[in-house]
């Protein structure tokens, strides 16, 4: 069948600057850029480019321009270009149309209608530079109160177990399978060197990763891949996962030609097999079932760790979360309407779930209200994008974040929304062995620490301005915070008032 | 004294303790070094067996509870009595024996070790094991299931005895091996096929089947008393996906 879509970008190539040396032919996986052995000349497909910018990128002459097809349809709101295109690519295939990356609509981003506040006269800011700032998190249910031995001066009351972070910021769930080895790699790496933790996705851990165990979060999904005593005994933390920002309510998919010999290894399931992640777990169907899940977990582990479940925000998160909390999980984690997949199909992603800013604010309103705010930490992630949203999720009442596409950008990802091709041409969502390389771990976890670092520094500077010196002060102090651009509701369920108020 | 230590085999009144307490109770037994533990009067205790990883023997009289064995890796417990929900839950290796029914999602994701139940099991019976390398869970039913059997089967091998029904009656479950794409079932007496989920397909058996079948009806006909080729002298259907990838296009790129 003919396609009637047209090209989406533009390649164009300087021929006084183009040297044939086939650079992006080599580069691009998606079959842009092609040599023509008979004219010996390079030429581009563009009707195949994603705009993932690779061939721009190493083009060692930059004689490569991607840009949008100025192909214009004629001007309509209602339908836009996208929504044009994928009618056409349903009616060419009769199937449901799949994306990866998170949402990419105009629904509003809250951060941005977040402000900070620094000190001004009445209380003196702190320089960062020259005074000690604490950005130490421990995660992990705490007491209702404590008790010291009046005699030694030491705890007597008996601590659930708690995990420290010198960062608050940790990196998501990212399945083994969905992202190539060497993103694991380095994202372990990073965590060890940065003091914070990573997260194995629900793809199972490779064997060489079980060294960096005591920065890993493991998971533990509906298709409970990769789940057994080793991989469990070798975490610091587990995780069950109820629910993903991007895809709430629906389960995984891995096709079989993404499950090669090594993923085949470490997800526990033959080579070139659909791996199929039901969208509930079956043995929880209730908070009832999840605190049995939650304490099964306990047992295996022998209550060393804590356990931490996943889910996504939707319309009842504030008293799902109550429940969960109620249920015995130690770290509860709301993944947002912006949080990524490697795979789910496009209308779930771009219309299921609620903002995370949203349903942070509720959820750590609603368990301060029952007074169990104590036992659990609260852990956000779907969209973070700097540490000016850390800081403000933090202000919100998180105790600490994930990020995961802002990680996959510090290593290369230009948010080309192909991860479900399994064609990454950066080798991040990819496992394609000759792919995977272009992620060198060694030089990934160097990226991904430089970024922990970077808004490590910034998050200091900014708890410096306010005159605090402890991330302690700033968590669940919105009155750090205030609105712009926001209605009465928006900034009741935000709990903060209005600039200038 | 809920535990008798001095003797080879300790015996753990369960009675009136928490799951918790007992759990620990069975651990320090298996650390202690013994290898087989006798627990009496267990009421509903969940996760009994899920902490170990050593070949040992619990034999269990009463009803232990919910996730009975979940993520165990190794030993085998003998029920006398009904088991709960979760039986096998992810479980690795080991051998569970259930003298009587079982709950729903008996073995639920298990990737290896046996599941026999005399009698019968609940809903979603099976779902999700699977297999890798030489590890093939074997769950083998005495009885029949309630609907769902086999569900999202990736690997392992249920089998379905029904020999509680008539000789007119068939198995009532419905939805049978729905969205299974490995592993197989065998199904001894008669099922209709509107109650086969649509990404499975009936076969006769073929030699390699009855040398299967053979081994593991051999090993539950020894432990709760039946003559194996009168279990095996019956008709028996193969059920098995039709395709490895039951959801691979139903998606547009």
């Amino acid at each position: 069948m003919k396609t009637y879509i047209s090209p989406r970008f533009r390649v164009e190539r300087d021929p006084d600057r183009c040297i044939q040396c086939q650079v992006c032919v080599n580069q691009c996986t998606f079959d842009t850029h092609r040599y023509d052995i008979e004219n010996d000349e390079v030429v581009s497909h563009e009707e195949n480019c994603v705009g993932c910018h690779r061939c721009v990128v190493f083009c060692p002459t930059r004689a490569l321009t991607v840009s949008r097809n100025p192909l214009e349809y004629r001007q309509n709101y209602n339908w836009r270009s996208e929504y044009i295109e994928d009618i056409l690519k349903q009616a060419e295939s009769g199937g449901m149309l799949l994306t990866g990356m998170g949402n990419d609509k105009g629904y509003p981003i809250y951060w941005d209608h977040l402000v900070l506040n620094a000190s001004q006269v009445t209380n003196p800011s702190i320089d960062p530079l020259r005074e000690p700032m604490e950005l130490i998190t421990y995660l992990g249910r705490k007491p209702d109160r404590i008790e010291i031995d009046s005699d030694s001066l030491s705890l007597k009351t008996k601590m659930a177990p708690q995990v420290k972070l010198e960062v608050p910021i940790m990196f998501a769930a990212m399945s083994y399978g969905a992202v190539s080895i060497n993103v694991h790699e380095s994202m372990a790496r990073a965590a060890a060197v940065s003091g914070t933790l990573w997260n194995t996705g629900e793809g199972g851990l490779h064997s060489k990763l079980y060294k960096y165990g005591n920065n890993t979060i493991v998971q533990v999904a509906s298709g409970r891949f990769g789940v057994n005593r080793e991989y469990l005994d070798a975490a610091r933390v587990i995780e069950i996962k109820i629910g993903q920002g991007a895809k709430p309510g629906i389960g995984g998919h891995l096709p079989g030609e993404k499950v090669s010999a090594e993923v085949s290894l470490t997800r526990m399931i033959p080579e070139g097999t659909d791996a199929l992640s039901p969208a509930p777990q079956h043995d929880i169907y209730s908070i009832e079932d999840l605190a049995q899940l939650i304490y099964a977990l306990k047992e295996v582990t022998q209550y060393a760790k804590p356990v931490s479940v996943k889910i996504a925000a939707v319309h009842n998160s504030a008293a799902i979360a109550s429940g969960m909390v109620r249920a015995g999980a130690d770290i509860i984690v709301i993944d947002g309407l912006r949080g990524a997949t490697g795979a789910a199909p496009k209308v779930i992603r771009d219309n299921i779930g609620i903002p995370v800013e949203m349903a942070l604010a509720s959820v750590d309103t609603r368990l301060r209200q029952e007074g169990i705010r104590n036992q659990a930490s609260i852990v956000v992630s779907g969209g973070i994008r700097n540490s000016g949203d850390v800081a403000k999720a933090i202000a919100l009442g998180a105790d600490a974040v994930y990020i995961g596409t802002a990680a996959l950008i510090a290593l290369g990802c230009r948010v080309c929304q192909q991860c479900h091709t399994g064609k990454c041409a950066w080798g991040i969502c990819t496992t394609d062995l000759a792919l995977t390389r272009r992620v060198n771990p060694d030089i990934g976890a160097r990226r991904l620490s430089n970024l922990l670092r970077g808004w490590s520094l910034e998050l200091k500077e900014m708890l410096g301005g306010m005159g605090t010196n402890a991330l302690e002060s700033l968590r669940g102090n919105r009155l750090h915070l205030r609105g712009v651009g926001l209605t009465d509701t928006e900034l009741d369920i935000l709990g903060v008032k209005m600039a200038g108020s | 004294m809920t535990i008798d230590i001095e003797s080879k085999v300790p015996i753990i009144d369960a009675r009136g303790i928490r799951y918790r307490e007992l759990n620990a109770m069975i651990r320090d037994c298996v650390s202690g070094g013994s290898r087989q533990i006798e627990l009496r009067n267990v009421c509903g205790q969940r996760y009994i067996g899920t902490s170990l990883n050593k070949p040992v023997e619990i034999n269990i009289t009463g009803i232990p509870g919910n996730d009975l064995g979940a993520f165990m890796d190794g030993p085998r417990i003998t029920v006398r009595g009904n088991a709960q929900d979760g039986c096998g839950n992810t479980m690795n290796e080991g051998e569970i024996i259930i003298h009587g029914h079982a709950g729903d999602i008996v073995g639920l994701s298990a990737r290896g070790g046996k599941i026999f139940v005399r009698d019968d099991v609940g809903y979603r019976a099976g779902i999700h094991m699977k297999q890798y390398q030489d590890k093939r869970p074997v769950l083998v039913v005495g009885g029949t299931a309630q609907d769902f059997p086999g569900e999202y089967m990736a690997g392992g091998i249920l089998i379905l005895l029904g020999l509680n029904l008539g000789e007119a009656e068939s198995h009532r479950a419905n939805f049978v091996g729905t969205g299974m794409h490995g592993g197989v079932i065998y199904l001894r007496g008669h099922i209709d096929d509107f109650r086969l989920g649509k990404e499975i397909g009936m076969a006769e058996l073929n030699d390699s089947d009855y040398r299967v079948l053979e081994t593991y009806i051999g090993e539950f006909a020894g432990y709760f008393g039946y003559n194996t080729g009168d279990i095996l002298n019956h008709k028996f259907t193969r059920l098995s996906p039709l395709w490895l990838r039951p959801y691979g296009r139903i998606y547009t790129y």
